[in-house]
């Protein structure tokens, strides 16, 4: 049953990645795009995570996503002006990550990866056994990225403002 | 939990590897920056997805974790892009990367 589920949410994943490359409109890539973090968030359920997959929801599909959706809106981009690489680039581009794919999944099948399955106890991806593991642990990284968003949002203040326009 | 022991490792493997190409594919194939940004994003949540799935098949949350850390940076890395992005807009008047060349000569 599980392993049917995998499948719809993989070949869901799969093909609106594709979409996500292959759509001229990028208002239709935003929203593709949305449709492979949810099934990605369902893979997160699928493997255990839960409270990873909300949270996944909530930063992807509804922060990092507005945030795109409002830049290209700005933008007011249309399928008429949207650029396209030369047939010859596309080619190359299309061997070269096939290549990359071939050469991924070829080497992941020769290697043997021996895995002991069955170690997951239930309840290790809620939030209780996530935050034992931050707040111990991971105190120090986890302080360090609240001096990273800062940082952020300082540049972002810095390079949105109206006059800084001598690049 | 029971769920995930009918999936083998070796399908997460493939999955991420194919999520990843295309995310690359994505990065070469297109020139408009906005969508090279959603694509890089694609090859991040590839390389998510795998850290859960080997965080599961070991029973180790320590990768869920680092999951989150992830998470934190692809956030900023996204604030920070696309206010570069919105700079160049308005100063170029596009965010084609064929324009962005002069540093060229």
């Amino acid at each position: 049953m599980t392993i049917y589920l995998f499948y719809f949410l993989s070949f869901l994943a799969l093909l609106s990645a594709l979409m996500v490359v292959v759509s001229k409109n990028p208002v239709h890539s935003v929203l593709y795009l949305i449709i492979t973090f949810f099934a990605i968030a369902g893979h997160y359920v699928l493997l255990n995570a839960q409270f990873l997959a909300a949270v996944h929801v909530i930063v992807y599909a509804g922060a990092i996503m507005v945030l795109f959706l409002y830049v290209i809106m700005m933008m007011n981009f249309n399928k008429e002006s949207e650029p396209s690489k030369t047939a010859f680039s596309q080619i190359l581009a299309t061997v070269a990550g096939g290549i990359l794919l071939v050469t991924l999944t070829g080497a992941l099948r020769v290697s043997d990866i021996e895995i002991p399955a069955g170690s997951t106890e239930a309840g290790s991806g809620l939030v209780g056994a996530l935050g034992k593991v931050l707040f111990s642990k991971f105190l120090l990284p986890f302080e360090i990225s609240s001096l990273l968003f800062l940082a952020a949002m300082t540049g972002v203040i810095l390079l949105g403002k109206k006059n800084s326009n001598n690049i | 939990m029971q769920t995930l022991h009918n999936i083998p490792i070796h399908l997460y493997l493939i999955l991420s590897s194919v999520l990843f190409a295309i995310g690359v594919f994505g990065v070469l194939l297109r020139r408009n920056a906005i969508i090279i940004f959603m694509c890089i994003e694609l090859m991040l949540n590839a390389v998510n997805l795998l850290l859960v799935a080997f965080a599961a098949f070991l029973g180790d949350t320590q990768g869920q974790v680092f999951v989150f850390f992830i998470m934190a940076v692809a956030a900023a890395e996204v604030a920070v892009g696309l206010a570069l992005l919105t700079m160049i807009y308005r100063n170029t008047g596009s965010v084609d990367i064929e324009t962005l060349n002069k540093l060229k000569n």
